[in-house]
């Protein structure tokens, strides 16, 4: 008899609830009748999300102290609770924003189903606590990732996407892989807390092996997070996969990537903080940079999303690398508000091109905010949020990251960051100008173009998401401090 | 008490989700914000009641806590001089959008909830008590305004906005870095919390805030295009009450917590201020249109506040205070007529314009005694503000004083000059005999601000006695420098 781990089963509901609801999924795809297939999918993956949602939110609540679910393989924490709720209410949203989307019937759900698993290995990968589930959980998410942005096989964009992510996002794997494997030479532990005290008792700071391994690391890590000099896949992938995922992608990978990076490097290499706080700035400064210089000469809205997640995946980054308790606390709020804004945005997107059955552009966005006022209204609420204007939980996001910078004793972050902040506000703006200061009449479609005729579609459970965002990050400005308490409480679960 | 002062902010904002959210038609929407705008002015009249000028310090206040780790609190109040500036905007704001629903804009409900919104963030900047909370009404404040000026403006409005928010923002986000590094290090955000600081770099992102609003020479380059594309109200607004905001901004923060670096900086202010003084007031008498003149008798006028500010001595501040409100009521009043005027003859241009008096008694009336108050003519409540500017300036050093009262010569040449170009002269080609007289709704939205001004030439000191005066609290802001020295 082999005696097996002690599990908590509990811990797992969230990634259990979603993987039931992938594998339902599934199961529909090749057993119910093709007309059913749409419907039945979105209902079992919101139920899945939704599930998982509540599941992640009961976690939060009765976990107080740090447990170990699976012999310290995975950590049940707030921490991991907290990103799981951002996740899957990401999740949430998105089921609703792709419901309406023109995608063809025939693999509709496995699309539910891919995004079910892609939420699994997010949930499950906040709460890893070793080297090999930190990996699992990373190939898990992604290879769902990279299917669904290549659901949309008869567009060319949709598979180049895919092809792209999985060329490099197999790189950046290899990469995490190559680097958790240096670590685990130098130390010969795999588990994160476990890395920490054998890098204090062997006294390794500064071993050769243990900082490659780290760097390499990050840098895996970088490119999930699509943090600058790790980026050249984002534009592409994100202008390319159906617009849903890239909304979904851009909130809940983020999420999941940068709670995943402060609990590594928090729990494993607090040691190394000396040197991991220096490159994460020099990589935020990066991103910062490179994010918003290339947004200001976009014209395709989902590439300058795209660019604009760049700068804000550097913003975040930021609240990590103070490497205190504010920055985490930092990190964690913002993300709520930043997800909820990645999402929104690409709906109102999403939205756009189903009116027009073309890619959406500065150009043709023009007088969108008054044909369609609850979207204009919403997209430009979103925009200001990007760039940290009040009265959304961007600004209070910036604003606690900027605070985290400072208390760390880094005044020029704080410059660097007020400076990026001026730069967005230009192609921020650029939307709104495009959206409210150009008439209709100025709108250019490609004479192929088919032009949508008679009423905008009506996609209620779209224009909800969308409601939804909007309650998120104007309320995540009012309440911001029950939001913070949350989050303070997560990060306690980190060693500071 | 403190909720009267929430309610000055709640009020608007609760009418402009009001207007949004239900499909009104254009003329209910407007109704709606005109009756809010009357009730902010009814509000601001009840808070003048309730206000006690004898006891001085911060009155009404309201204080709840926002997020509690960084110190961050709601926390809104007023001081004398507080409360004439809630006055100002309730007032420029309700004529505003008395001009805006009889010129009837396009897409009202959008329209007039951006009107309220901007009410209530004004309001906000001069009550607000926590340095976040400040910042956030100062960033409220530019939403609708760039929505404002780059929808509804004129033809060259998407180049306007576009340098107005990237001038304002820069400012406004050095100012962000520096409450940053201000709270932290103070361990709070609050503003009636007994600290100072001699940082000299956090003082500058302040000014840099400020300079750029008001704005001070030489960072008035986006000012021209921008009153001149906004529509005639939100011109009005601009240069009635946004500008007032960072006059607000030096007083209330600057001076009062940063005594020293106020000290260091003040003759870089001061000698700024004097050129801007000279320079607007002769690009004003250069100006080849109306707005032009208004516009850069604003950067002017501004230069002048700012010395009776940096005068630092109870005569410049109460003066300062006084010719904040006059030149808010003077500008708007100017602004609106200036509409009136382009709307009658399709331009603003002195070159075709001319004769307006003749036949016209009640638009000539009008806008002369706005005019001949805005130059500071002996009895009128500007040349009250002027006198007592000019007098504290006068301690600091007599070269202001001289600058000052030279320029005030000027300002009577740009007025005058604005006056007989387009009341008297010939007719102008663009001046067609039928162009009709002020109408009632005109004059509904003009005659309360003429009224406001002609009132306070009666009693100027309504406001320069019950601004600091008895206020020996934490805001008595020259007692404060003069301990500092």
């Amino acid at each position: 008899m082999i005696k097996t781990p002690h599990v908590d089963w509990f811990a797992l509901a969230p990634e259990l609830f979603l993987l039931g609801a992938a594998g339902l999924a599934l199961m529909a795809a090749v057993l119910l009748p093709r007309r059913w297939r749409r419907d039945f999918g979105a209902l079992v993956a919101a139920l899945g999300f939704a599930g998982a949602f509540v599941f992640a939110i009961l976690i939060y609540i009765h976990t107080p102290e740090v447990q170990s679910v699976i012999a310290d393989s995975v950590r049940r924490d707030r921490l991991g609770a907290l990103a799981q709720v951002i996740v899957c209410g990401a999740g949430l949203l998105t089921v609703g924003v792709a419901f309406d989307n023109r995608m063809r019937d025939e693999h509709i759900a496995e699309f539910y189903a891919l995004l079910a698993a892609a939420g699994a290995g997010m949930c499950f990968i906040v709460t890893a606590n070793n080297l090999m589930t930190l990996f699992l959980g990373l190939e898990w998410f992604s290879i769902s990732l990279y299917i669904l942005c290549a659901i949309d096989r008869r567009l060319e964009g949709s598979l180049e996407a895919g092809l792209k992510y999985l060329i490099i996002g197999s790189f950046g794997s290899a990469v995490l892989l190559f680097g958790s494997a240096l670590v685990y030479g130098a130390t010969g532990e795999i588990a994160f807390n476990r890395i920490a005290e054998a890098i204090s008792a062997q006294h390794l700071t500064g071993d050769a092996l243990l900082v490659a391994g780290l760097a390499m690391m990050i840098v895996g890590l970088g490119f999930k997070a699509s943090l600058a000099p790790f980026h050249q896949w984002t534009p592409d992938v994100y202008e390319g996969a159906p617009t849903p995922v890239t909304g979904f992608m851009s909130a809940a990978t983020k999420t999941a990537a940068l709670v995943v990076t402060l609990r590594i490097l928090q729990v494993a290499f607090p040691q190394e903080a000396h040197l991991w706080t220096i490159a994460l700035a020099v990589i935020a400064c990066v991103s910062l940079a490179i994010g918003n210089l290339a947004a200001l000469t976009q014209r395709g809205v989902k590439r300058m999303l795209a660019y604009s997640s760049i700068s804000q995946a550097g913003f975040m980054l930021i609240a990590i690398a103070s490497d205190n308790a504010i920055g985490a606390r930092a990190l964690l709020y913002y993300l709520i508000p930043y997800s909820a804004l990645s999402i929104g945005a690409f709906a109102v997107v999403a939205a756009r091109e189903r009116e027009l059955a073309a890619p959406v552009t500065l150009d043709n966005l023009a007088g969108m905010g008054w044909e369609r006022p609850l979207l204009g209204i919403s997209m430009c609420t979103f925009m200001f949020g990007f760039a940290g204007l009040p009265p959304t939980g961007g600004f209070v996001g910036k604003f606690y990251a900027f605070s985290a910078a400072y208390e760390h004793g880094w005044t020029w972050l704080v410059i660097v960051g007020v400076v990026a902040t001026a730069v967005s506000l230009y192609y921020y703006l650029a939307v709104v100008r495009a959206m409210y200061m150009r008439p209709a009449a100025e709108l250019q479609l490609g004479a192929a173009a088919p032009v949508a005729g008679g009423a905008p579609p009506r996609d209620a459970l779209l224009q909800t998401s969308v409601v939804l965002s909007l309650a998120v990050v104007v309320g995540s400005f009012i309440a911001v401090q029950p939001l913070i308490h949350i989050a303070k409480l997560a990060a306690e679960s980190l060693p500071f | 008490m403190g909720w009267l002062t929430t309610a000055l902010i709640l009020l608007p904002l609760g009418a402009a989700m009001l207007v949004w959210v239900f499909p009104w038609d254009p003329f209910t929407a407007g109704a709606i914000a005109l009756l809010a705008a009357l009730g902010e002015v009814g509000l601001w009249i009840e808070c003048v009641f309730r206000f006690n000028f004898d006891k001085g310090g911060l009155q009404l206040d309201q204080q709840t806590s926002w997020f509690s780790d960084l110190h961050v609190s709601y926390h809104v109040g007023m001081y004398g001089f507080s409360l004439w500036l809630v006055g100002l905007t309730a007032v420029v704001q309700a004529a505003a959008i008395i001009y805006a629903f009889w010129a009837g804009r396009t897409g009202a409900r959008a329209y007039f909830g951006l009107m309220l919104l901007l009410t209530a963030a004004i309001a906000g900047v001069f009550t607000a008590q926590d340095l976040l909370l400040f910042y956030v009404f100062w960033e409220a404040m530019l939403i609708p305004l760039y929505v404002l000026i780059g929808v509804w403006g004129g033809p060259g409005r998407l180049g306007a906005t576009l340098k107005f928010f990237i001038y304002t923002m820069a400012g406004s986000l050095l100012m962000l870095a520096s409450i940053i590094v201000l709270g932290i290090s103070q361990g709070t955000f609050d503003l009636t919390a007994t600290w100072q600081s001699s940082s000299d770099w956090i003082f500058l992102g302040f000014v840099a805030a400020f300079a750029v609003k008001a704005p001070l020479f030489p960072f008035h380059g986006w000012l021209p295009d921008a009153y001149r594309e906004s529509p005639p109200e939100v011109s009005a607004v601009l240069s009635g009450l946004v500008s007032k905001a960072a006059i607000y901004g030096f007083i209330r923060i600057a001076i009062t917590k940063f005594p020293e670096p106020t000290k260091d900086f003040r003759t870089v202010i001061l000698v700024l201020a004097a050129i801007g003084l000279v320079y607007g007031s002769l690009l004003a008498f250069r100006a080849p249109d109306i707005r032009g003149v208004i516009a850069y008798s604003s950067l002017a006028q501004l230069g002048l506040i700012t010395f009776g500010v940096f005068a630092v001595n109870d005569l410049g501040l109460n003066g300062s205070v006084l010719q904040m409100v006059n030149h808010g009521l003077i500008s708007a009043a100017l602004f609106l007529l200036a509409g009136g005027i382009e709307r009658r003859a399709t331009t603003g241009d002195f070159a075709r314009l001319g004769g307006f008096a003749r036949g016209r008694p009640v638009l000539a009336t009008v806008l002369m005694t706005t005019g001949i108050i805005g130059l500071a003519v002996p009895g009128s409540s500007a040349f009250a503000g002027e006198f007592e500017i000019l007098a504290g300036v006068f301690s600091v050093g007599w070269g202001y004083a001289v600058v000052g009262a030279v320029a005030i010569v000027l300002a009577a040449m740009y007025m005058l000059r604005l006056i007989s170009a387009v009341l008297h002269e010939s007719p102008g080609p663009a001046v067609s005999p039928e162009a009709l007289d002020l109408r009632p709704a005109e004059l509904s939205a003009v005659v309360p601000l003429v009224a406001c001004l002609l009132a306070l030439s009666v009693w100027p000191a309504a406001i320069t006695e019950r601004s600091f005066t008895n206020d020996r609290g934490s805001t008595d802001v020259s007692a404060q420098f003069e301990a500092a020295k």
